[in-house]
């Protein structure tokens, strides 16, 4: 897939006009020899290009007329500055070119600076909220946080961690994996081997509407299923329960894909041997799937490791350590976050962070696994 | 691999025939266990969907009708008074004004991925942006409540003072923070990657040649976008919005954090309160009596049938880019 991303004008600036930058400048080039009637019709009707050097320039020109209203006005701040240099220098740029190459070139370069802004916003967005947790995660983690439970603990004291809360993501992820991937493996084979029919279709629908479920009612259906109805109680393994019903559907789509990507001539070469079927899938198909198949599994460990809501619903929150995760109230990280972070305590706020540090790492690590075994599996292929 | 069992070539008949036999005993074996996993997981969340109308039912036979025109929520009290009409209607304007912010940003980015950006850069780009949706939402709304809502406040004030007359701006007690607006962006923030992951892959489905064609024809980058690319994925886009749009009803966690929690119907969204379906079941959870909770769970399923219907919208997206849908492409 990704060698078909159109690459145009190799490590060209974006802003840079059109996406045949090398054409239009052999274009320019031939422009002197050419007698004026022979001149090819110019892409922009204008009367010339914007060199990039003019266009730095007038963008310069117009941050300049920004800071200029900043120091005789009442404007004044930091983020207030950026904006409005932001506009100004789009401004003064476009004016530049539209005065140089004329009207469809301002429209092409407004769509461009519109669209290195929505990457600027998702980046800032990304930098503030992973740089700000770092920042005050770190603070507040120390040593005693990873061997320390919440037992006897109240909001105000600096001391406490999230020992028991490690313990219980650790039980439930694990748990609700050891559910949800064998569950999601077989399914996906049965709807890319054996599925026909009304019944692999519906099963098919009911796995598309499990992907957009949201996590909150995940949480309870297992809450009205498990706890109430089956007077379950609280536990860890309801918390899994939930959590498998999120993951189910990613596993089964990330594996059906991956089972399809295997090629027809390893199955047909393992047939010529008399291997049955079932021996194929499990001894040739799902190994030479299984890479793309662990990515899958990755990504739905680091969605389901994050999740909060549902665990509140199934597994509710506790102060200690639970080793049994199948029975009483059992805590978990994000839940350790969210309880901590709605006290009103200082301290309590600091715990808070250092849980959500540790939260992030674990889940991007994960991440950024999933991503690099993905990459390393392409560049094998 | 393994090749114990072919080892000889030419094997006998009997041996053969007995082997073809267990053969089909085996794939007949494995046939059945794959197909009763797939009943059992069809058959299990189907009644756990009947439980949660079992659990249901107490609330709804208690406020009948007025379940879904009461703003209030005191299903607790003697008599009653409780009903989802303050929280569905929190919930759609959060995810719509999510969608305002969210859809032009994750799309612009998306286009700058395929379009402008070097192949390599892109690529990295969208790595990058993809980490947005690794971020739990528990984070985001910790984050949003201690980092974003203090420093939204300038902005907030800026839109009351000048776009005051407008409803949506108009905010009566000139109290800013834990707002709608505020909630609403990092909603915004949590569906971006969403969005972005599955119109990025859309616009990569676009044909090379439809996109030459444009620029032979003596079309500018953007013009060639917007004869060319946007057109052949207006489908994939109204799916991926669709999809966020599913993330964004049933967002509990960064809600319940962000927003202050009040039961009331207006357009302000500059004024702190409000609440969304999902946030409430959150926060009403723990001190929820058994009728409470009967009445959080009917509210629950008044967000699945919504969440369901989008879901069903954007079946068609969801096959083809299962894995982005889930918001971890």
């Amino acid at each position: 897939m990704t060698g078909s991303v159109p690459e145009r004008n190799g490590g060209s600036v974006p802003e840079r006009n059109g996406g045949s930058v090398p054409e239009r400048n052999g274009e320019t080039v031939l422009d002197a020899p050419l007698p004026p009637d022979t001149e090819p019709p110019s892409l922009l009707s204008g009367k010339g290009r914007l060199r990039r050097s003019q266009a730095v320039a007038a963008a310069a020109v117009g941050v300049v007329v920004a800071a200029i209203a900043f120091a005789l006005t009442p404007l004044q701040g930091r983020a207030d500055f950026l904006l409005v240099g932001w506009i100004f220098g789009t401004i003064a740029y476009l004016v530049a070119a539209g005065r140089i190459e004329g009207r469809r070139s301002v429209v092409d370069r407004l769509a461009g600076v519109f669209m290195v802004t929505a990457v600027v916003v998702c980046l800032i967005a990304l930098g503030s909220v992973l740089i700000y947790t770092v920042v005050r995660g770190a603070k507040a983690l120390s040593l005693d946080f990873f061997t320390h439970s919440m037992k006897g603990v109240g909001p105000r004291d600096t001391t406490g961690g999230a020992y028991h809360a490690i313990i219980g993501t650790l039980q439930e992820v694990l748990l609700a994996s050891l559910i949800s991937v064998p569950a999601g493996l077989l399914v996906a084979i049965y709807l890319t081997e054996y599925g026909t029919g009304p019944l692999a279709k519906a099963i098919s629908t009911m796995v598309d509407v499990m992907v957009g479920i949201p996590s909150v009612i995940a949480g309870l259906f297992i809450y009205a299923f498990w706890v109430l109805a089956l007077h379950q109680g609280f536990s860890g393994f309801a918390a899994s329960l939930a959590l498998s019903i999120l993951m189910l559907p990613i596993v089964v789509r990330s594996a059906e894909e991956m089972i399809k990507l295997v090629p027809a001539s390893l199955r047909e070469a393992s047939y010529a041997l008399g291997i049955p079927r079932w021996r194929t899938l499990l001894r040739v198909v799902l190994p030479t799937a299984s890479a793309g198949i662990t990515t899958g599994v990755m990504l739905a460990v680091a969605r389901v490791t994050g999740e909060t809501a549902p665990l509140l619903l199934t597994s509710f929150g506790f102060d200690s350590t639970r080793t049994n995760p199948f029975s009483g109230p059992e805590e978990s990280l994000p839940l350790f976050v969210f309880r901590q972070a709605s006290s009103a305590f200082d301290t309590a706020i600091d715990r808070a962070w250092a849980a959500a540090l540790t939260l992030i790492i674990v889940v991007v690590a994960l991440t950024v696994a999933a991503r690099l075994l993905t990459l390393r599996n392409q560049l094998k292929s | 691999m393994n090749v114990g069992t072919v080892e000889t070539p030419t094997p006998e008949r009997p041996a053969n025939a007995g082997r073809s036999a267990r053969k089909k005993v085996g794939d007949r074996v494995f046939q059945a266990l794959t197909t009763t996993v797939g009943v059992a997981v069809l058959v299990v969340l189907t009644v756990i969907t009947v439980f949660l109308f079992v659990k249901a039912w107490p609330a709804l036979r208690s406020a009948r009708l007025g379940f879904f025109t009461e703003t209030k929520w005191f299903p607790d009290t003697d008599p009653p008074a409780f009903g989802v009409a303050a929280l569905l209607w929190g919930t759609l304007l959060s995810s719509v004004i999510a969608l305002m912010i969210a859809v032009p940003v994750a799309i612009g980015s998306a286009l700058y991925t395929t379009e402008y950006a070097p192949a390599v850069v892109g690529r990295w780009l969208g790595y990058l942006i993809d980490l947005l949706a690794a971020v739990p939402s528990v984070v985001y709304g910790f984050w949003g409540v201690m980092f974003l809502v203090p420093r939204m406040i300038p902005l907030q004030q800026w839109l009351a003072h000048h776009l005051g007359f407008i409803p949506l701006f108009h905010d009566p007690d000139n109290l800013f923070g834990k707002s709608m607006f505020a909630a609403s962006v990092v909603l915004a923030l949590m569906v971006l990657p969403i969005v972005a992951a599955i119109t990025r892959e859309v616009f990569r489905q676009v044909p090379r040649d439809m996109r030459e064609a444009a620029l032979a024809l003596g079309a500018t980058r953007w013009e060639m976008i917007r004869t060319a690319v946007l057109p052949a994925s207006r489908s994939g886009i109204f799916g991926a919005i669709v999809l966020g749009l599913g993330r964004a009803l049933g967002e509990t966690i960064a809600i319940a954090l962000v927003l202050a929690a009040t039961f009331d119907i207006n357009l302000n969204i500059l004024k702190p309160g409000g609440n969304t379906i999902a946030a409430n079941v959150a926060t009403k959870f723990g001190d929820a009596g058994s009728l409470g909770r009967s009445a959080l769970v009917a509210s629950g399923l008044v967000l699945f049938a919504i969440t369901l219907a989008a879901t069903l919208a954007a079946r068609g997206v969801i096959r083809r880019t299962g894995r982005a849908a889930a918001g971890l492409a």
